[in-house]
């Protein structure tokens, strides 16, 4: 049986159902990563007075505006795909997504290897204190949202990117709803750096 | 459905987008070196990132012209939002400004 309106706008919504589907999923990321903030000032505004140390103090935030940027530059990368598609061009439309994937590796492997992985070394787990703790779950968290990401822009990529010769609209509905998710993550990020870098 | 000729139109306000996520980064790791105090610098740094949020949600997720539906999913969501972030402050309203100390006093609580 055929999925309904994947490309026509449904006659209620006006919308493809696609698109309505990725904004309900993203409202419940709003909920989970809300939940995660809303613990943070909690355990922030909680802690004795001086005893919870500034981000600044013990994470990098050179490498944090580095990786923001990247993020920033991914997000812009992905749009790119999207109006490329539109405009008809399936080239640039493999250059600026291949761009996207290389950049959303390149996050994760300062995240591991710059920031995890010394910390680490350091003998700095989730478990020291509650900073580490809210610090490696919100990010961790943020990080396997990149991580899925990147595995869903590879497939479009690569094996899903068939559906262009057949369907060309439906394919750039789906690069369409996939970007919607990567800006969610960009977005997430951008209020994720300050809170936990810079305060 | 987007036309080629309006997506061509889009190119360079992404582009402007770009340029303005950058330039608030940046500001905002400056003012961070301020030390402007703790309330003032969450302000600030919140200000900021409300404004790059803005300019990811509109123009790359291309808010600024969506259906009424999904204005209306994310008017419920942030109301809901609003609410779990109260409900967790009610646990703690009549503890504002009164420092716990845990019966071990000595242990570190952070």
């Amino acid at each position: 049986m055929e999925i309904p309106y994947t490309v026509d706008a449904h006659p209620e919504t006006g919308l493809h159902n696609s698109k309505i589907g990725i904004w309900l999923f993203l409202a419940s990321e709003v909920m989970l990563f809300g939940g995660l903030f809303s613990a943070y000032i909690l355990l922030r505004t909680g802690s004795l007075p001086g005893v919870w140390p500034l981000g600044s103090d013990i994470l990098s935030v050179p490498i944090g505006t580095f990786n923001t940027l990247v993020l920033i530059i991914s997000s812009v990368t992905m749009v790119m795909s999207w109006a490329s598609l539109k405009m008809n061009d399936f080239s640039k439309y493999k250059l600026y997504m291949g761009t996207t994937i290389l950049l959303g590796s390149l996050f994760l492997v300062i995240k591991i290897f710059y920031e995890y992985i010394p910390k680490f070394s350091h003998h700095h787990f989730p478990s020291t204190d509650t900073f580490y703790a809210i610090y490696f779950t919100l990010t961790g968290l943020h990080g396997l949202h990149v991580l899925g990401g990147i595995l869903v822009n590879l497939y479009f990529w690569g094996p899903g990117s068939k559906l262009w010769k057949t369907e060309p609209e439906r394919f750039s509905n789906r690069i369409e709803v996939a970007g919607l998710y990567w800006h969610f993550v960009d977005l997430v990020w951008i209020f994720l750096f300050p809170t936990l870098y810079l305060l | 459905m987007e036309r080629a000729e309006d997506v061509k139109k889009h190119i360079k306000v992404y582009l402007w987008v770009f340029a303005g996520l950058v330039i608030g980064t940046i500001v905002t790791v400056a003012v961070s070196n301020l030390q402007a105090g703790v309330a003032l610098g969450i302000f600030i740094a919140m200000v900021i990132a409300t404004f790059k949020g803005s300019l990811v949600a509109g123009f790359f997720m291309h808010l600024r012209t969506e259906k009424k539906l999904i204005y209306f999913v994310l008017g419920i969501t942030a109301l809901l939002l609003l609410v779990l972030m109260f409900i967790t402050f009610f646990t703690i309203g009549d503890q504002v400004g009164v420092q716990i100390v845990p019966e071990s006093a000595g242990h570190s609580v952070h």
